[in-house]
């Protein structure tokens, strides 16, 4: 299992643009991906879930992924983050 | 005449015609169908249309408001093939035998529901767009179409008691003076849309908007936030002819964007861009910026548990300088110090740490962590005009020091036969009193100079441009700042290089023509700057007012 952090910075939060990006590149893979806010969890392939998190610029999210090819999604998804939020 | 009060929205005057827009659907039964796997068909053919639209909207609305406001429209494709809310409607037409049209409104309240319930402006603002995709699905189901502008012989004030964003998205946008609506928000698409074709709006008005009849003159006021029915003649000359200078302006602005910026006597000045991540370029571009000035790549190094590594540093200076072409990219290597929060690089606490452990004495004490973001640089460069600067400088030696890291770097990769740019122009940040002072010495071994003025008042004035208490310092402290930027340009023009800004001086319409006087050759700003920097230059004639700059910097002995 791989999982990291980050604190938003956006001022938008985790809003709908960046989400639905997430959403795309999370379908690519076969691992499970979750993203968790305090207790909040969501389903890093449903964009509902995703905004339904309602993550906000200075939270701190989670990151989980499970699964064969964890190591890349985490990758893939760790530099869209860093780069867009 | 009366007065009607809302919110404003969006600023800017128009007087016009009441036109309401309505979007009606046909009642639909909640009757149970007879054949669902039917149902569940017509329900994923009004689906495939509905994506279709949605594409030729986005194409439209990319010209129309640009491709950051336009990507509310990808959102709504994404939603309209979201698994839950698909799994809904077809949970409800396949096991409670419902209609399309019924099955889709239910799955419309429900998810809006949830949105709205969120404490949270933009989520809020996001029911919306629930609403939106349910409510095309269900026109399509019913054969209805979209009410537009298109019979409309002149220009109106839209009135509606909500906008949603794709209907706004659609509206021949020549047709419209203003929108106001009983619901919505500053964030509301129609508010977004608005502002961007700097025509008002006036939303929250609340049941007041049934005072708003068909064909009433009105005069909306977006800053205000009112809305005036049947107002005097002379007020609504004078918002015509606010409307016509506001557009006029816009226009105007916008003639710049793919212009040259060159003066009135010829002086070729390059107009770019500072960017802090990947992102910024969709701006950038939007605004005809000629290359990026500064590429701050803090962002890398903040927003990350960990050092980033060679691959995540290489991805994204890669993606900007694809994007860029041949437009030069400069990138700043890590400007960080001990006043930012970075656990993995474990800076010990300072006292002064304006003063302290940072930027390049940071990386020239740890070599093996700057060689990475080195290296990166280097296998990025094969794919674009890349540019290097190094902050803080302060001596001859830290600029040699950190040049012999690269070259170790590039013959490290070439050893590996890792394919590298053939020429990267190094140059260096003039940000310290000491870097303009020593320019002359620094010049001849750099290929550029960029100053950042905002360091470099804060070091010349020694004081702190975050403490409210000193502020007076920094009005006093122009003339400092200008000597010294002089004497960097004019090292600079001696050793056959160029001499930019990157600090906010670069867009202040006061100093730009001291700063081009002086021999500045290259600006960069906010990309939301760029079009009105641009104009600025082009009106400007520097053989005329040259002289007297000089003049003025002169030292009296």
């Amino acid at each position: 299992m791989i999982e990291f952090n980050i604190e938003i910075h956006d001022e938008l939060g985790l809003h709908a643009r960046p989400a639905g990006q997430i959403v795309k590149i999370a379908s690519k893979y076969k691992s499970a991906i979750s993203i968790k806010k305090g207790a909040q969890t969501a389903d890093a392939k449903k964009l509902f879930s995703v905004m339904a998190l309602g993550a906000r610029q200075g939270e701190k999210i989670t990151f989980t992924f499970e699964g064969d090819d964890a190591a890349e999604a985490a990758a893939e998804i760790e530099q869209f983050v860093s780069a867009n939020l | 005449m009366f007065k009607l009060t809302g919110v404003g929205a969006a600023r800017g005057v128009a007087a016009g015609r009441v036109y309401i827009y309505e979007d009606s659907l046909l009642a639909f039964n909640n009757a149970p169908v007879g054949d669902a796997n039917a149902e569940l068909e017509r329900f994923q053919a009004a689906q495939k249309k509905a994506l279709a639209m949605l594409s030729r909207l986005y194409e439209k609305a990319v010209e129309d408001v640009g491709l950051e406001n336009a990507e509310i429209i990808e959102i709504q494709r994404m939603m309209i093939e979201e698994p839950d809310y698909n799994g809904f409607i077809q949970n409800e037409i396949i096991n409670n035998r419902r209609s399309a049209e019924y099955a889709v409104q239910l799955a419309s309240d429900k998810f809006a529901n949830t949105f709205a319930a969120m404490d949270n402006d933009y989520m809020k603002a996001r029911a919306a767009d629930i609403v939106d995709i349910s409510n095309r699905l269900i026109r399509i189901l019913q054969g209805v179409s979209l009410p537009d502008l298109s019979n409309l012989e002149e220009p109106a004030v839209i009135v509606a008691r909500d906008l949603l964003p794709s209907q706004t998205l659609q509206m021949d946008k020549s047709k419209i003076l203003a929108f106001v609506t009983a619901e919505g928000s500053t964030v509301s698409h129609a508010s977004i849309l608005a502002r961007s074709l700097n025509i008002p709006a006036v939303t929250g008005l609340g049941d007041q908007i049934s005072e708003l009849k068909p064909g009433r003159i009105v005069l909306v006021d977006g800053h205000a936030g009112t809305v005036i029915v049947d107002p005097e003649p002379r007020l609504i000359t004078e918002a015509a002819n606010a409307f016509e200078q506001a557009q006029t302006e816009l226009r105007g602005l916008k003639a710049f964007r793919d212009q040259p910026t060159v003066t009135r006597d010829g002086c070729k000045v390059t107009l770019a861009a500072n960017i802090a991540r990947p992102s910024d370029v969709s701006m950038v571009l939007e605004n005809g910026g000629e290359g990026i000035g500064l590429f701050r790549s803090e962002f890398l190094f903040m927003e990350s548990a960990v050092p980033p590594d060679e691959e995540t540093q290489y991805q994204a200076y890669h993606s900007v300088l694809k994007r860029m072409g041949t437009r030069p990219v400069i990138v700043r290597t890590l400007d960080i110090g001990a006043d930012k929060t970075v656990p993995y690089l474990n800076l010990p606490r300072e006292e002064n740490p304006a003063l302290g452990y940072r930027a390049i004495r940071l990386c020239l004490d740890r070599p093996e962590f700057f060689k990475v973001q080195l290296r990166a640089l280097l296998r990025a460069s094969v794919h674009g005009n890349l540019h290097i600067m190094f902050p803080m400088i302060v001596s001859v030696r830290e600029l040699r020091a950190a040049k012999q890291l690269l070259a170790e770097c590039k013959q490290e990769l070439r050893e590996k036969g890792i394919p590298v740019a053939g020429t990267i122009p190094v140059g260096i940040m003039i940000e310290t009193p000491a870097a303009a002072l020593l320019s002359d010495e620094l010049a001849p071994e750099c290929d550029f100079f960029s100053v950042g003025t905002n360091d470099l008042l804060q070091y010349t004035l020694a004081a702190d441009r975050m403490n409210s208490k000193v502020a007076q310092t920094f009005a006093d402290g122009q003339k400092a700042v200008l000597r010294l930027i002089h004497l960097a340009a004019m090292s600079a023009a001696k050793h056959g290089i160029w001499c930019g800004v990157c600090g906010e001086a670069a867009a202040d319409p006061e100093l730009i023509p001291a700063l081009l006087a002086l021999g500045v050759r290259e600006l960069s700003v906010s990309p939301s700057s760029i079009l009105q920097v641009r104009r600025q230059v082009c009106s400007l004639d520097l053989s005329s007012i040259r002289d007297e700059y000089v003049k003025d910097l002169a030292y009296k002995w």
